[in-house]
């Protein structure tokens, strides 16, 4: 049976069910119980934004309160898969990345190449990724083509409370090294998800809106934002395919081309920095094997070459929103007369 | 029409008014957009008529006209999102004046304007243990009803695929249940063996545990051999069969698409395998193929396919159930609906079988008549 | 709680168990002497970082472990390898890049590893393993199994921000972790005494809440001694342990290193302090074995490693067909 909860409340529920199922699963991170050592509650916070509450109790032993200390503690989750432990670790924001980034892209990624093939590092690290928050430039960055460049780490990123879980579980089960990113914006958005274990396959993207005039890559809240401008051009009777690749690495290529093959039109929209992203990656793919089908130049919609500011007024300038999506839409629509 | 109008032959007006409104097909349905209309103002349609394609965001479908008599007046327009209730069209005799028609008019955009039409309480399905598994069902009209119609989905569907069917049947002082399967919809993700045994046993299951001495069990593909199978483990407690494309009745099946959808794990493998269970593939939304791939990813419904299809399908691809031989010696009255474009099941030879225009899905292509064959027992 | 340990033993070391440790030591000194040599010759492609003088501190400290345990070692890694159980057939081809090596020839000499055997990899980054130590303790702690890990690192490493961490984590925790600090006075080409701002690198030990052991790294019983009983209490729930051992290495940083920046220590290391010499001596002088044993043992090595080394440079290399494969497990 589905019913309607929110995207924080999809991921706790993957982790509780795939918890429950595999002993091997461990979660830590910092206050991922919170109140370690301290008289209060045990697990008073579950998590800066409560992601991981109630886990502690339900499986006692099982969720570990780290110091801050990501390259010990996210190198030690990463260890520990190589040991037989199927562990999930939260790096609290993608932005914190520098202080670990070692362990992940020197270490967990390259293991199985390095070793010939006889390495298997089954880790999940999550991590909050985007702007919103006005919690300005060191903890709103969406770094995700980072990792996204590295071989050797898979990395998803859900738009929507079903996709959360289903990723989730198959983020666990993975056998290699998964970096799961959250949109800290998203979490309080609800979805029809079912109560059952799920599990979406990487690399499959959904075609969240189908369309024949132009096609919309999105990931993460982008997805939303195009939707919202989907709708509006709509009005002027263009119809927009939206496509969420769900996973960055796998990507789905062969459904962004299939899509663009019929539509013609690329936009995409990525609300990261524009230098080597996602969308740069998105659209030189596309450029490159469906140049015959494409009818304008590929449009990229992104945040500027900037830091995230913290002024509301500012960030609101810096997050793509759906006027400038159907901008981009309109100019590939109009191109050529 | 100038003349006044008395006040009686104002109520026999109001009565000969008939609205055509939004149907409910299926649970979840809230609002139906309209697609295109097949007739227009001046036209006389009769009952059963095709007149309006309705999309809703699971399903696309054709309206089958309730009413009959000249259209009037066509209220929704094709790209109008209305809520289920909402009157699309009036038909009333050409004597009823414009005015009452007008009136009935306004009265119809009044109401979903003013947001009335929001359902308040809606059934809702429920959930059964029968031998150990948990079975999900609906169950809609009088729950005292003597006789209810069973309805039983088939490989890899579940129990909204009636949405063209429960309802009309229920609106008819008629209760009508459908079911999910083992392995299907909300049920219980384990089928055990898998048998037709074991999925038969599951229905009769089912009647025991609500309390149902009796029921007109309707069966489609596989669901069809299934309540075969029941009547022949439990003759008495079936009062008719309604066949629709059963399984097993021709060893030719289209092996390539059940393994195929056995199988299939993303959106571009199987929205060209769904297409072929319609004669117009124009039914398969977007919607229809998520929900499936939603179903698919369920942990145990791999396992369960797989399980199933092993009774369907013998090694060299051949239907492995010989339903006849199920029904021979069982003495219960039987109609076979089967659809005339079916590329799933193909129509039998020398059976006797009502022939409708439909692929694999009469149920869901061809209500009309599926209803027919269901009320012909009843 | 800096200071020699008392010493009760955790292992008696029986002639069997001595000629095991000689064993270890002179395949690891003649296996890195050779690629001295071959390396010098241009065959040996990349980098290549040698252990020479340094092995009673990888026999010492793997004399204790088996299966169960995790190693973590440095770019300086082919003595832990040899010392854990790896191959030497599979060490030498892996180092000469080819097919047969132990990681088919894709990871080379700074990251030869073999999990079957727990070493999880030489590591090219200074301060890489501790962490991965962390992991690997952690992971013996929940499955109960009583195995430890031990972090190998330098005296560079231990000026690293992720040694530190891992130390901190390792007591919090109270994980089955050693650390074991082999400080061969150099961090590349810049000597310890100038960049370890404590004394000893073993003070650290009590900044992090751990016994901290100094151990002469020439001496390959002061090792076993220390070790033995850090990995016991480790095995029982006691906690982690932080063993820094001192010595020299004869070869350079990597393979081409002139050494400038050292004087004549190198020479009078292998002259007066070389653990072998020291090995034999004491144990010829107390009668525990002979002499021609242990030229058993001297021969024997001496063909295994010109065996691996033929083996080495018939063997294919890898082609196209291997650049794309094992990146993931599945994609």
């Amino acid at each position: 049976m589905a019913r309607t909860i929110t995207y924080r409340e999809a991921i706790n529920e993957a982790l509780a069910q795939e918890m429950e199922r595999d002993e091997r699963v461990i979660v830590m991170g910092e206050d991922n119980a919170g109140g370690e050592g301290s008289p209060g509650e045990a697990d008073a916070w579950g998590g800066v934004l409560g992601v991981t509450k109630g886990l502690y109790g339900r499986f006692p032993g099982r969720v570990l309160d780290t110091p801050i200390s990501e390259s010990a503690f996210i190198g030690a989750a990463i260890g520990a898969a190589t040991g037989g432990m199927r562990p999930v670790a939260e790096l609290m924001f993608i932005d914190f990345m520098g202080v670990c980034f070692d362990q992940i892209f020197n270490q967990a990624a390259k293991f199985r190449y390095m070793f010939g093939g006889k390495a298997v590092t089954p880790v999940v690290i999550r991590t909050m990724w985007g702007a919103g928050l006005r919690a300005a430039a060191q903890h709103s960055q969406s770094l995700l083509s980072v990792f996204t460049h590295v071989p050797g780490l898979k990395v998803a990123a859900p738009s929507n409370a079903y996709d959360a879980k289903g990723l989730m579980i198959q983020a666990i089960r993975d056998d290699d090294p998964v970096i799961f990113a959250e949109h800290k914006m998203l979490y309080d958005t609800s979805a029809d998800v079912p109560e059952e274990s799920y599990a979406i396959p990487f690399g499959e993207a959904n075609v969240v809106r189908e369309g024949g005039d132009v096609t919309i890559v999105a990931i993460g809240r982008m997805v939303h934002t195009a939707l919202e401008a989907a709708e509006e051009l709509a009005g002027s009777g263009v119809q927009a395919e939206i496509v969420d690749p769900r996973t960055t690495s796998p990507l789905d290529v062969d459904t962004i081309l299939e899509s663009v093959e019929a539509t013609g039109r690329l936009v995409v929209v990525d609300e990261a920095n524009p230098r080597c992203s996602l969308a740069t990656d998105v659209a030189a793919t596309v450029a490159q094997d469906a140049f015959g089908s494409l009818r304008a130049p590929i449009q990229l919609v992104t945040g500027p070459h900037t830091p995230v500011p913290f002024a509301d007024a500012l960030e609101d300038l810096y997050i793509p929103d759906a006027g400038r999506i159907a901008g981009a839409v309109k100019k590939v629509v109009d191109y050529g007369g | 029409m100038a003349a006044e109008r008395s006040s009686a032959e104002r109520t026999d007006d109001a009565a000969r008014i008939q609205r055509v409104t939004m149907p409910k097909w299926g649970l979840s349905m809230k609002t139906g957009k309209i697609v295109e209309w097949f007739v227009a103002e001046g036209d006389t349609i009769a009952k059963g008529d095709d007149i309006v394609d309705i999309e809703t965001d699971k399903i696309a479908g054709t309206l089958e006209s309730p009413a009959e008599g000249p259209v009037r007046r066509i209220v929704a327009e094709p790209g109008a999102d209305l809520p289920v209730g909402a009157v699309l069209a009036v038909v009333a005799p050409e004597d009823v004046p414009d005015a009452e028609v007008d009136a009935v008019v306004e009265e119809a955009k009044a109401a979903v304007a003013s947001g009335a039409l929001e359902e308040a309480d809606e059934p809702q399905p429920q959930l059964v243990e029968v031998g150990g598994r948990t079975i999900s069902y609906l169950s809609l009209g009088p729950v005292d009803a003597d006789v209810p119609v069973v309805l039983v989905h088939g490989y890899g569907g579940d129990k909204n695929s009636w949405l063209f069917v429960q309802q009309p049947l229920a609106e008819q002082e008629q209760r009508a249940i459908a079911l999910d399967l083992p392995g299907h919809g909300a049920s219980g993700k384990d089928v055990g063996d898998g048998s037709l045994a074991t999925l038969a046993e599951c229905v009769t299951g089912v009647l025991d545990a609500l309390g149902i001495d009796r029921a007109h069990l309707v069966g489609h593909s596989l669901g069809g051999a299934v309540v075969a199978a029941a009547a022949r483990a439990a003759p008495g407690k079936v009062a008719s069969l309604t066949l629709i494309a059963p399984a097993g009745y021709t060893p030719e099946a289209d092996a390539e698409y059940l393994r195929g959808f056995a199988s299939a794990g993303s959106r571009r493998e199987l929205k060209p395998l769904v297409g072929r269970l319609f004669a117009d593939e124009a039914l398969v939304t977007r919607q229809l193929v998520d929900d499936l791939l939603r179903y698919k990813r369920l942990d145990g419904v791999d396992k369960a396919l797989s399980a199933v299809l092993g009774t369907l399908l013998d090694d060299g691809d051949r239907q492995a159930i010989d339903t006849p031989a199920l029904l021979e010696g069982v003495d219960v009255p039987v109609t076979v609906v089967w659809g005339a474009s079916d590329r799933i099941l193909p129509v039998p030879d020398g059976v006797e079988l009502h022939r409708v225009e439909a692929g694999h899905m009469p149920h869901m292509e061809a209500p009309g008549e599926v209803l027919d064959a269901v009320r012909s027992h009843l | 709680m800096t200071g020699t340990l008392p010493t009760p033993t955790s292992q008696e070391l029986t002639p069997d168990r001595l000629l095991d440790a000689y064993r270890v030591m002179r395949t690891i000194r003649d296996f890195e002497e050779r690629v001295h040599e071959e390396f010098a010759g241009g065959d040996i492609p990349g980098f290549v970082h040698l252990y020479a003088g340094e092995e009673a501190s990888a026999a010492g400290v793997c004399a204790h472990l088996d299966d169960r345990d995790a190693i973590a070692s440095t770019h300086r890694g082919h003595g832990h390898c040899i010392a854990k159980g790896v191959d030497i057939t599979g060490m030498m081809a892996e180092i000469y890049g080819k097919t047969t090596g132990s990681c088919r020839g894709k990871g080379g000499s700074m990251h030869i590893a073999d999990l079957s055997k727990g070493m999880l990899g030489a590591n090219g980054i200074v301060g890489g393993g501790p962490p991965l130590i962390c992991g690997r303790a952690l992971a013996s702690k929940h499955k109960a199994d009583g195995g430890v890990a031990v972090a190998f690192f330098g005296d560079g490493a231990s000026n690293q921000g992720t040694t530190l961490e891992s130390l901190n984590l390792a007591t919090i925790w109270n994980l089955p972790a050693i650390f074991v600090a082999e400080n061969n006075g150099y961090a590349e080409a810049t000597s310890s005494s100038w960049s370890v701002a404590s004394d000893d690198i073993a003070d650290r030990a009590a900044a992090f809440g751990m016994p901290g052991v100094i151990v002469d790294g020439f001496d390959f019983f002061a090792v076993h001694e220390a070790a033995g009983e850090a990995i016991a209490r480790a095995r029982e729930g006691g906690g982690p342990t932080l063993i820094e051992v001192k010595f020299t290495r004869y070869f350079g940083h990597f393979e081409g290193d002139q050494q400038l920046y050292r004087g004549a220590e190198v020479a009078d290391a292998r002259e007066r302090l070389d653990c072998l010499k020291r090995f034999r001596a004491r144990v010829t002088d107390a009668g525990q074995l002979t002499d021609a044993q242990l030229d058993q043992i001297d021969s024997e090595v001496a063909s295994s490693v010109d065996a691996a080394v033929e083996a080495a440079k018939a063997a294919p290399k890898p082609g196209a067909d291997d650049l794309l494969t094992d990146v993931y497990v599945s994609y």
